[in-house]
Parts: C-alpha cells; sequence; structure tokens
C-alpha cells in the first residue's frame, strides 16, 4: 500500500508544477500586454508603465519570476488582485465556501436520487421504469444547464414565485460569518426565517448543478449493477434462497459502488466546470462566478492564481479517490 | 458477432450492412440518427429554408409571440427576439453554427489527439511518459474554465472559443488511442507485419491504426455534442460567437433579460441545443454498441 501511496505521489508532483506553469504562462506567454490592459482606455505615462513593471516583476528573467512565483504559491501568495488589491489567497478561501456548500448539496442531491434510480432501473432492466428513466437520464446527460437554470427560474421565479432569483440569502438578515456555510451561520444567528431563506436560495441552484452528476451516476449505477447481478455468486445468493432486497442491496450493490465512487470523485471537475455557469445565472458568490467576474474584468493574478486553486482541489481529490480506491480494491494496487 | 477488430478492419462486404444491423437494434439509436440528419439538412439548407435573413429587423415587430399564442402572426411562425428578428430564421441559421462547431472541434481535437496517441503508443517509454503527464496536467483543469480562460486571452471570438474547446477535448483521443495502440501493438500480427519490413509509419498508420478506430469514432460522436454544449456556454457567457451571430449558446445570453416577459426567445434556442445534443448521444450510444462488442448491452 505504501508503495503505491509513494508512486500516485511520484505522479502527482509533475502534474502539480505543470499546472503552476501553465497557470504562470498563461498571462505572460499569450498575446495581450497585462499592464497595458489594466491602464485601460485611458493609457498611462511611461514611468508609471515602468513601475508597475518593476512592482509585478515584469522586468525580470522569466524563468526567475517563475521561481518568484512557484515560491509565493508554496507559501500561500498568490499575488494581490489588480481591482480589489486583496491577496488572491484571502478572496478565494472568503468565497471558497459558497461554492463548497453549493457543490456539496448538489452532489448530495445526485447521490441520494442517481444510486436508488441505477439500482431500481437495473433491478427491473428492459422494463418501462427502467427505459423511462434511462431516457430522463439522457436527457439530463445532453441538458445545457445554462438553459435548464433559465427555465426553472421562468416557472420556479417568475410563474410561481416559490424561490428567489439571485443571491444566497435575503438581504433582511444579517448574522456574522462563521462557517462560511449559509446553512450552518443561518441556522446558528438564531434569526426567524433566516434559516428557511438560506433554503429556499439554494434550491434551484442545487437543482442546476446536480443535474448532470445526478444523470452520470444513475447511468453508471445502472451499468455497474447489470454487470454484477450477472455475476457466479448472484446467483448462488439467489440458489440460496436470499430475499431479492438482500442480494440487490447488499451483495449486488456493494460491489457495483466501485466504479459509482470513482466516477463520483470524477464529477468534481465537472461540479466546478458547472459551478462556473450556475452561479453566474443565479447570482451565487463562489468562486464560479469569482472567475467570470474576473475573466471580464482582465483581473489578471485573479485568472491566474483561481485557475491553479481551482486546478489544485482537482487534483487533490482525484488523488484522494485514487488512494481509495487502492484501499478497496487491492488489484489496483498491484499494477 | 465479431470483435472490434474485424469489424473495423476487414473490409468485407456488406460491413456496412453488419454495422445497421446492430445500430438499428438500438431504437434510441435510430430516432437520434434521424433527428441528426434533420439537423444537418436544416444546416445545409439553411438559406433557403430561413423565411428571412437572420440580422433583419422588422422594428414594428418586436417581442411578437410564436403563431399558436394570442397576438402571434403566421409572418413569424416562432415569433420575434427583441430586435424583431424572426426566430426560426435565427434558429435555422444558428443549426449551422453547431454543426460547423461540432465538425471542426472533433476534427482538430481528434486528429491532434490520434497523432499524439499513435506517437505516445510507439515512442520510447520515456517520451510516452512526458506526453501523459501534460496530458494529464491539460485534463487536471475543468474543460470549461480552462476553455474560459483560453478565449479570455485570444480573445472572444467563435473561432477561438472552437480552438479552445479542441485543445480541452483532445487529452481524451490522446489517452483512448494511446491505450488501444498499446493493447494492439503487442499482438501478433503487427509483430508480423515488422518481421516482414514494414516501416513504421506503415505500422502505425496502416497496421495498428484502423484497429484502433472504434473506441475513437464513439469518442468522437460523444465530443461532437461536448463541443455544441460548450461552445454554447461559452457564447452565453460573451466569449463565444458575438452578437448579432445567431449562434444558440449567444442568442440565449441576449435574450436572459427578456426571461419573464418573453419564455419564446430563452425556451426556444435551448431547446434547439438540448434536442441536437439528445440526438448525437443517443447516436453516439448505437453507435458504442455497434462497434464495440466488450461494451454490447450494458
Amino acid at each position: 500500500m505504501l508503495r503505491y501511496l509513494l508512486a500516485r505521489l511520484v505522479t502527482f508532483l509533475p502534474t502539480f508544477i505543470g499546472v503552476t506553469l501553465i497557470s504562470f504562462a498563461f498571462i505572460r506567454v499569450l498575446p495581450g500586454d497585462p499592464i497595458i490592459v489594466m491602464a485601460g482606455e485611458r493609457g498611462m505615462s511611461q514611468e508609471r508603465y515602468d513601475a508597475l513593471q518593476a512592482e509585478l516583476g515584469f522586468d525580470r528573467p522569466i524563468l526567475t519570476q517563475y521561481w518568484d512565483y512557484l515560491g509565493g504559491v508554496l507559501q500561500g501568495d498568490l499575488g494581490n488582485s489588480f481591482v480589489t488589491k486583496r491577496p488572491v489567497w484571502d478572496e478565494f478561501f472568503a468565497l471558497f465556501p459558497a461554492t463548497l456548500e453549493l457543490s456539496i448539496c448538489a452532489m448530495i442531491l445526485a447521490i441520494a436520487l442517481g444510486l436508488p434510480a441505477g439500482v431500481i432501473a437495473a433491478v427491473n432492466r428492459g422494463k418501462f421504469f427502467d427505459r423511462t428513466l434511462m431516457s430522463a437520464a439522457l436527457v439530463g446527460y445532453s441538458m445545457p444547464i445554462f438553459w435548464w437554470a433559465l427555465l426553472l427560474i421562468i416557472v420556479f421565479s417568475g410563474n410561481l414565485g416559490w424561490t428567489p432569483v439571485s443571491g444566497r440569502i435575503d438581504l433582511l438578515y444579517f448574522f456574522d460569518d462563521v462557517t462560511g456555510f449559509m446553512l450552518i451561520d443561518s441556522a446558528l444567528s438564531g434569526q426567524e426565517g433566516a434559516f428557511r431563506s438560506a433554503v429556499r436560495h439554494l434550491i434551484l441552484p442545487t437543482i442546476v448543478l446536480g443535474t448532470i452528476p445526478l444523470a452520470v451516476i444513475a447511468r453508471q449505477t445502472r451499468s455497474a449493477m447489470l454487470e454484477v447481478l450477472s455475476e457466479d455468486y448472484i446467483r448462488t445468493a439467489k440458489a440460496k434462497g436470499l430475499s431479492p432486497g438482500r442480494i440487490n442491496g447488499l451483495h449486488a450493490l456493494r460491489n457495483a459502488l466501485i466504479p459509482v465512487i470513482t466516477v463520483i470523485g470524477l464529477s468534481v471537475g465537472t461540479l466546478l466546470a458547472g459551478a462556473i455557469l450556475t452561479e453566474t445565472i443565479f447570482s451565487w458568490p463562489g468562486i464560479g462566478k469569482w472567475m467570470v467576474d474576473s475573466i471580464s474584468r482582465r483581473d489578471y493574478p485573479v485568472v491566474q492564481g483561481g485557475l491553479m486553486m481551482i486546478a489544485l482541489i482537482v487534483m487533490l481529490v482525484n488523488l484522494t479517490v485514487d488512494v481509495l480506491y487502492g484501499l478497496i480494491n487491492p488489484k489496483v494496487r498491484k499494477q | 458477432m465479431s470483435d472490434a477488430a474485424q469489424n473495423t478492419a476487414a473490409a468485407r462486404p456488406g460491413r456496412l450492412r453488419e454495422f445497421w444491423f446492430y445500430f438499428s437494434e438500438n431504437r434510441g439509436a435510430v430516432i437520434g440518427f434521424y433527428v441528426f440528419l434533420a439537423f444537418v439538412v436544416m444546416a445545409a439548407g439553411a438559406d433557403i429554408l430561413a423565411p428571412y435573413s437572420p440580422t433583419e429587423q422588422f422594428r414594428e415587430h418586436t417581442l411578437v409571440p410564436p403563431f399558436w399564442q394570442d397576438g402571434g402572426s403566421s409572418q413569424f411562425l416562432l415569433g420575434t427576439d427583441p430586435l424583431g428578428r424572426d426566430m426560426l430564421s435565427r434558429l435555422l441559421h444558428g443549426a449551422r453554427y453547431s454543426f460547423l462547431v461540432g465538425l471542426v472541434v472533433v476534427t482538430v481535437a481528434s486528429i491532434g489527439g490520434i497523432s499524439v496517441g499513435l506517437l505516445a503508443g510507439f515512442a520510447p517509454k520515456w517520451v510516452d511518459t512526458i506526453i501523459m503527464r501534460i496530458m494529464d496536467i491539460i485534463l487536471s483543469f475543468p474543460s470549461l474554465l480552462l476553455a474560459l480562460v483560453l478565449v479570455a486571452i485570444l480573445g472572444p471570438s467563435l473561432t477561438n472559443a472552437m480552438l479552445a474547446i479542441a485543445i480541452v477535448l483532445q487529452p481524451h483521443y490522446v489517452r483512448l488511442t494511446r491505450a488501444a495502440v498499446l493493447t494492439e501493438r503487442s499482438k501478433d500480427y503487427v509483430t508480423s507485419a515488422r518481421v516482414a519490413g514494414a516501416s513504421l509509419p506503415h505500422r502505425m498508420f496502416k497496421t495498428v491504426l484502423p484497429n484502433c478506430l472504434a473506441p475513437i469514432i464513439v469518442q468522437a460522436a460523444l465530443s461532437f455534442s461536448t463541443a455544441i454544449l460548450d461552445v454554447a456556454a461559452l457564447g452565453f457567457l460573451g466569449m463565444g460567437a458575438q452578437p448579432p451571430t445567431p449562434e444558440w449558446g449567444t442568442m440565449l445570453a441576449e435574450a436572459r433579460e427578456f426571461i419573464l416577459r418573453a419564455w419564446w426567445v430563452v425556451t426556444l434556442p435551448g431547446l434547439a441545443i438540448l434536442i441536437t445534443v439528445l440526438a448525437i448521444n443517443l447516436m453516439g450510444d448505437g453507435l458504442r454498441d455497434a462497434l464495440d462488442p466488450k461494451l454490447k448491452r450494458s
């Protein structure tokens, strides 16, 4: 196991360095001078330009710049935002809980509905229920989620008036940031209706963000279950006279879960990409919206730092999934 | 039932018929195929089929609802947008952009990915390692985010959006091709080709590649729909095709503020994206069933 862990870490390090290299290179190698962009329409004097270049270190050799950047990254220094002048690192962690909260809720929704749906479809293979469910899953999988969000807003916010259109909570409520998770903070604040408001704000974004993972999990669970259900040990269990509930739930599902867990781990990247669209549409103050805003404001330090941090999160999650996978499945370790 | 290798490599007569036999077993796939065909016809014939130019503005007919609704007219079957442009004509021309996007992205990504994958599969170990590590790095970024940043720096346009999505999708082809090449390379027919004196390029492209094509074709179908979705998403975020281009995602972005006043300007472009993507995904499932017997009926 230790060797497997080490082998995974050995591939992790070069990938991490590559990720820093790419996010570093984006600003400097591709066309467009970030300082000119910063100046905007007004332009700037040559002295100011030189001063800024020195301040941002753009006048030094590119290798030195990268070395400093890498050193900064390892110490949690990603530079300051051009716009707010605050450290990118601080901004990231101030906004990350919002994205995390939304992603966790979306994942819970996807797993809570996707797993049972996949199991039921597999058990009732070829029947009406299976076909309906899998058609729905395919529609979900093909869904342009930015459009799906607008549709839900039309129906639930516009016509029915059930849910708010944007933000995390009504402006009426004001309380301290304890955990950064609005659901927990609003409950802790003890204010009448604050928790309900937070929940109501969370519903539509959760559905939108959870749709594609839900479809993927349902499809994956179904096909993994079908594979397991045709194994010999399931036939043995049937021959032993075990109840179908016990066979499907205990024997089959447990073995079908391995590929499903992998898919769940891999959908973190999908989730973060989906967060970009979902957060933009619902004005959800998380890192997805932050990235889109920074890109359109040409706030390069934020784009660079955010890109790296998001990739780092995806990599860490994938690493964790790999390690867990090795723990569950000894065959993987041997390879 | 033949295996993947025979299915694609052996040029026996009736190969297409055999393919269609398996493909048409999947009813969804056949429906998807016909919808896709209709989509191609719309894209090709947009100029003839569309009643108006997609950019022509009828200033006295803004936000006319579709014909079946009160206030709708048969002059504009699917209504008009806030600038008085005919929705039907814009949607038809939009099909053209989406088709173009899918075609260009898949072509660029697959040619690039297959070449790099072949190289990785045949090259010495260290080249292989470097290539695969680079692909890992690209895959560490959520694809839409990487495409967004690429487009932001290259400048928002349809061409750059397509390029960015192609770059982001390309590692999947590299991985697939490399994996298939590694399996095939150790087989006897490749060894005998080498013994018979076949050159390396000949072995790469003539001997091995045709036997690796089945999963790649399935991937091509799936990335066709991913490309359409992602480029529409970029258009929606203002980083893809620019107005007044009747690209579906861009149309949605333009229509956002009218969401509660005129449902059709928001609903129809999205529905067009959904139907197209769904049809292609249905087709992809059928292709997988027909070309990849290992995955059959799972």
